[in-house]
């Protein structure tokens, strides 16, 4: 137990907590997005889909909770060595010139805290439906998407959001793989192409959708579920 | 009272006088030694790995150094290797030959006994770095490699890319660190010893400058070493580093240590000319470079030509042309002489005319831009940061420059100097490499002194002075000994005159340059002699020291090693003047035949040692005779 | 190299950290240097500035200097916000004033890190460098106890890549030039160059967890791989060593780990 303790202490203990929580993460978001884009094949297909990942009970839930064991310690890590980087620089420099450093990289921990905003709402949004309130279902995912994209700040929130996403990914992905120290040494690494492709992919593909939806591209379902547009006409979310 | 200047070289046939010392010396007992305390000046090779290698066995040690770090002593900078006599290239190399090219490298003005433990020492510094994890060159098949260097017709030199120097130091550094880890050693960086604290005799501790709170304060002990390096900053413009200085050396011999030697200076034959009055230190181009470059200069006086548009026919390759047998890689006395020679010949290039060129055009043509810049990639670039030029497309221009100082204080074979208790190790000595060093044989010197020999010849002494009296810091010697130190630096602040502190200094180092530098003459050593007193009295009247002692001052430490260069060169004209022959670094021009340096061994063949006799007075000469029993001496000749 | 090359001097102005002492309140002064002739190194300019400044009965620059030639580690400073100034792979001593243009403003301040407290002007206390070396940038092998140099083969390109590690001069222009004041480049630097030899494998995991606890414990910042320290160093040390400095890490917490677990059924 001890030992744990040890690493964690760490610098690179955290680091290395970070870029597994960090890969685990991407890999969550890449079926993420994969799944969601699922969207644009319609109601029913999209509604299926949701009802899939509801009908595993106890794993979706044993997921929900490493996510977010995950996020935590990724946080924490975060947190912590970000306060640990503030003490070792108490004065800073009259005039300072980055050289190399990406953009992605000096935000990281900006686009962080933009993203640990993000995930709190998107789950007020999407899992427990506090927005939009009246006319959100708990069956009707599909529903409830067209009903929150129809508003253009959403929209412009989400845009943001997956921009950040995609820098955080970008110097994620492949710092995770030099924390963890598995990189082999190379002028032109391909874990740093990799990671692009990750970053453009990611946030190519969760962009889309709210800019799909709003432009009416994602049309939203025929039948009952269509007064859902209609506040007044809606029966309460839950029970 | 002339000292005694007793070698203590032991009895017997040359290669076993080492081991039959080394069984006869007496030892201490491993509990008794972490009774002795002992204090390690300097922390480049040789204080380094002596600190280590006696914290290992038991001592308590203090090591000081005046950088921030042991890391940082300038043994740091050598760049090209390290001898030994290993013969892994079955080329004819062995003990005996790497003693003997050492003894003729240092034109017969060694003590043989020395250099021959030397020679033996040195293949077991090679396996010691190995294993500390120096990161020496190595051949495909994961053997070392071996370059070629001046003054040999073997390869033994064993180097870590044009990093030797610091891979070494580092090796050491980390020996001696790990011995700070495990509380052996005390380490006081940012610490400048200012004087020796003799009682009854003996050398018993140290006063010193604490370099950021000013704090002066003494360090007593059983037993001292200097290995504080070499004196070439007196000439101001040197390849030594700019805090390299003589003042733990000048006052151990102001305190009663003989002064061997002190005119055998060398010169390096390939350094970057200077560019400025500006100027604030002299960049050596490691000799290994003429391994692969050609030295030339043009055969026609003032031909300004850019150095492509002279044809092969009207360019002189003096080296080759005087010595064919050893060509560009002749000694550095020799090659530096050479360079001298042609330039005051009106055939110099570059600004001022102070300059030859060093070719790498047909190295380029022979094995390729690539290999080249695999050999001296990082020389070259050093090159042309300094100068602006690209040497693979234009030759480099080289010009001599003071480097290393063989003079020191004098040692025993035991490296005692004339203070009991005072050891002096590396380029502070005076010992190995006579009247001319060698290339890569200074830090097989230093590693020699600190790894191999002290931690045997100091449990001797230590064993054999098992009656000594602790000493309190209150017996009068100690007491007057740090109130001098004081009284001495706030007399340098006190004058508040006109002059800094370097512009003294760069005048104490054109006097040496001109009068003691390369080639030396009665008239103008005598005019020195007039000329280096009346600056020091200018010193000591009107130099300017701002800011006070008890702060980080470097114009104070400045000032202090100024000081004692003032002094020290004084000491190095009139030893040079003295000695009225031609020897290694020491060239008198009176002294000459054909253009060579003419040795008259009749005469001169000893170790001119000087005693302090008190300020104002003229110091006396002692000689130490030097037999060779081994060697035939004869006129060095690398034609 | 950059730069005029004009070979004309130049007049320019400085802009330098001044601070009396350690924990003295320090300000940025300014300073006109004249005459600069662009063969100058960086160095000799401050000493030029420094000799008017004397002569005036001002107290000088203090800096940090020794060798003069790049390689002691000696000297070290923010030169217009760039840690040794404009030139890459160049120490502060090696940097000649032909990099500037005349009229240039320059702003020169110390290496800003807590673990390294400025003690006058540019001048700052390194002393946690050697405790890191300290805590294990060794190998424990007492003086005599070698065998033959050429006993263990080396690989030439694991000998190749221990030097390119450990050309480390221990400056600081990494920590200085990180955002996160880290000085993960220094110390990866020696576990890699210990790492890549033979002589360097019975320590080989001692020596990452000591140094890199010891890192920490100084309250240098951790990496987040900006790579500015790579930028800046002097000798061009990879941060792929910093890659193998987490290996090195993790492999010998969990080989500690199995140590005890082993200890503790024995």
């Amino acid at each position: 137990m001890n030992m744990f303790a040890a690493f964690w202490r760490s610098t690179i203990g955290k680091k290395v907590v970070m870029a597994v929580t960090g890969v685990l993460m991407i890999a969550f978001v890449i079926g993420h997005v994969s799944g969601n884009l699922l969207v644009f094949r319609g109601a029913e297909t999209f509604n299926r889909y949701a009802a899939l990942l509801k009908g595993v009970g106890g794993l979706l839930w044993a997921a929900r909770l490493g996510l977010l064991a995950a996020l935590v310690l990724h946080v924490t890590a975060a947190y912590q060595l970000t306060r640990a980087a503030a003490a070792a620089r108490p004065a800073g420099y009259a005039r300072r010139e980055p050289q190399v450093s990406t953009w992605a990289s000096r935000t990281m921990r900006w686009g962080g805290m933009l993203l640990f905003v993000f995930i709190g709402l998107h789950l007020a949004q999407f899992t427990f439906g506090w927005f939009d309130h009246a006319t959100f279902s708990e069956t009707d995912a599909y529903s409830n998407v067209m009903v929150g994209f129809r508003n253009p700040w959403w929209v412009l929130f989400y845009e943001v959001s997956m921009v950040a996403l995609g820098f955080h990914l970008f110097h994620g992905a492949w710092a995770s793989v030099r924390s963890l120290g598995v990189a082999r040494p190379s002028g032109h690494p391909l874990h740093r192409r990799i990671a692009t492709l990750i970053a453009v992919g990611v946030w190519l593909a969760f962009s889309i959708i709210p800019l799909g939806v709003y432009a009416g591209i994602a049309k939203p379902a025929a039948g009952p579920d269509t007064t859902a547009a209609l506040p007044a006409a809606a029966p309460p979310a839950t029970p | 009272m002339a000292i005694d200047l007793n070698a203590k070289v032991p009895s017997g046939p040359l290669a076993q006088k080492w081991d039959t010392h080394r069984f006869e010396m007496k030892l201490v007992n491993p509990a008794n030694k972490r009774k002795y305390k002992v204090l390690v000046v300097g922390s480049g090779l040789a204080g380094a790995s002596a600190a280590a290698s006696l914290a290992e066995l038991g001592y308590q040690v203090n090591c000081y150094c005046f950088q921030d770090s042991p890391r940082r002593a300038h043994s740091i900078a050598a760049q090209g290797g390290i001898n030994a006599a290993k013969n892994y290239q079955n080329d004819g190399d062995s003990i005996w030959r790497l003693f003997y090219d050492t003894i003729k490298g240092g034109d017969f003005r060694a003590r043989e006994a020395n250099v021959y433990r030397l020679a033996q020492i040195s293949v077991n510094i090679i396996d010691q770095c190995v294993a500390q994890g120096v990161p020496f060159a190595r051949e495909y098949g994961g053997t070392l490699s071996n370059r070629s260097f001046g003054g040999a017709q073997v390869s033994r030199t064993f180097y870590a890319r044009g990093q030797t120097g610091q891979q070494l130091l580092l090796g050491a550094y980390q020996a001696l660190e790990k011995e700070i880890a495990k509380g052996t050693v005390r380490m006081f960086p940012r610490t400048e010893m200012l004087d020796l604290v003799v009682v009854d005799g003996r050398a018993r501790g140290i006063v010193v400058r604490d370099l950021v709170t000013g704090a002066i304060d003494t360090h007593l002990a059983d037993a001292v070493l200097l290995a504080t390096g070499g004196y070439g900053n007196v000439f101001y413009l040197s390849t030594n580093a700019k805090g390299s200085n003589a003042t733990a050396i000048w006052r151990a011999h102001k305190r009663g240590a003989a002064f061997a030697n002190p005119c055998y200076t060398q010169i390096h034959p390939t350094c970057i000319p200077q560019s400025g009055e500006y100027q604030s230190k002299l960049t050596l181009m490691s000799e290994s470079l003429r391994n692969d470059g050609r030295v030339w200069v043009p055969k026609a006086k003032g031909d300004t030509r850019a150095p492509d548009q002279i044809p092969d026919a009207e360019r002189d390759y003096y080296l080759e042309r005087k010595y064919p047998s050893y060509g560009n890689l002749s000694p550095r006395d020799i090659a530096s002489r050479a360079a001298k020679e042609v330039c005051d010949e009106g055939r110099g290039v570059g600004p001022g005319g102070l300059g030859v060129y060093l070719d790498f055009r047909d190295a380029i043509q022979r094995v390729g831009k690539d290999k080249v810049e695999e050999r001296y990639g990082n020389l070259f670039e050093m090159y042309q940061r300094i100068t602006d030029e690209d040497p693979y497309r234009v030759p480099m221009r080289i010009y001599p420059a003071v480097h290393y100082t063989m003079g020191g204080l004098w040692v025993d074979y035991n490296l005692m100097s004339t203070i009991p208790g005072l050891f002096v190790l590396g380029e502070a000595n005076f010992s190995d490499h006579g009247a001319n060093r060698l290339g890569a044989s200074a830090l097989m010197q230093g590693l020699a002194d600190g790894y191999f020999v002290i931690p045997y010849t100091l449990g001797d002494y230590l064993a054999r002075s098992a009656g000594m009296a602790p000493v309190k810091a209150d017996v009068p010697e100690v007491k007057a000994t740090e109130a001098e130190v004081r009284a001495h630096n706030d007399r340098l602040l006190g004058i508040k005159g006109k002059r800094t502190v370097s512009s003294i200094h760069r005048e104490l180092g054109k006097v040496m340059w001109d009068k003691c530098g390369m080639a030396r003459e009665k008239s103008g050593l005598e005019s020195a002699l007039g000329s280096i007193p009346a600056l020091r009295e200018e010193f000591w009247r009107n130099v300017t020291v701002p800011g006070s002692g008890v702060e980080l001052n470097q114009s104070l430490e400045h000032a202090g090693r100024t000081a004692d260069f003032l002094e020290l060169g004084e000491l190095m004209c009139r030893d040079a003047l003295h000695r009225e022959e031609s020897c290694g670094g020491h060239f008198r021009v009176e002294h000459q035949e054909a253009g060579e340096a003419k040795r008259d061994d009749a005469r001169f063949c000893y170790v001119g040692a000087w005693e302090y006799t008190g300020a104002g007075k003229a110091p006396a000469l002692v000689k130490e005779p030097l037999a060779f029993e081994n060697v035939h001496l004869a006129t060095r000749s690398y034609k | 190299m950059g730069g005029t090359g004009s070979g004309k001097p130049m007049n320019l102005t400085l802009h330098v950290w001044r601070q009396a002492g350690p924990g003295a309140a320090g300000a940025m002064r300014t300073y006109a240097a004249t005459d600069v002739s662009p063969d100058m190194s960086f160095l000799e300019m401050l000493d030029v500035v420094n000799e008017g400044l004397v002569a005036r009965g001002e107290p000088p620059i203090a800096f940090d200097h020794d060798c003069r030639e790049g390689i002691c580690g000696s000297c070290g400073m923010m030169i217009n916000g760039q840690a040794h100034g404009p030139w890459k792979a160049t120490t502060t001593c090696q940097l000649h004033m032909r990099a500037f243009s005349d009229g240039d403003e320059i702003v020169v301040e110390p290496w800003r890190a807590a673990p390294f407290p400025v003690i006058k002007d540019l001048v700052v206390d390194r002393a946690a460098f050697d405790r890191i070396i300290q805590a294990g940038g060794y190998v424990s092998v007492n003086t005599g106890n070698a065998v033959d140099g050429n006993a263990v083969p080396v690989p030439k390109t694991d000998a190749d890549a221990a030097m390119d590690a450990a050309a480390c001069i221990g400056c600081g222009a990494c920590v200085a030039a990180c955002p996160n004041g880290s000085a993960s480049l220094f110390t990866a630097a020696k576990i890699t160059h210990l790492g890549h030899l033979p002589q360097g494998q019975p320590e080989r995991h001692r020596r990452a967890l000591r140094m890199v606890t010891q890192m920490d414990l100084e309250h240098f910042g951790g990496c987040s791989l900006f790579g500015e320290c790579q930028q800046a160093c002097p000798k061009e040390i990879s941060i792929d060593a910093i890659s193998r400095m987490n290996r090195d890490f993790v492999v010998a917490s969990v080989m500690q780990a199995e140590e005890r677990q082993v200890a503790g059924a024995g």
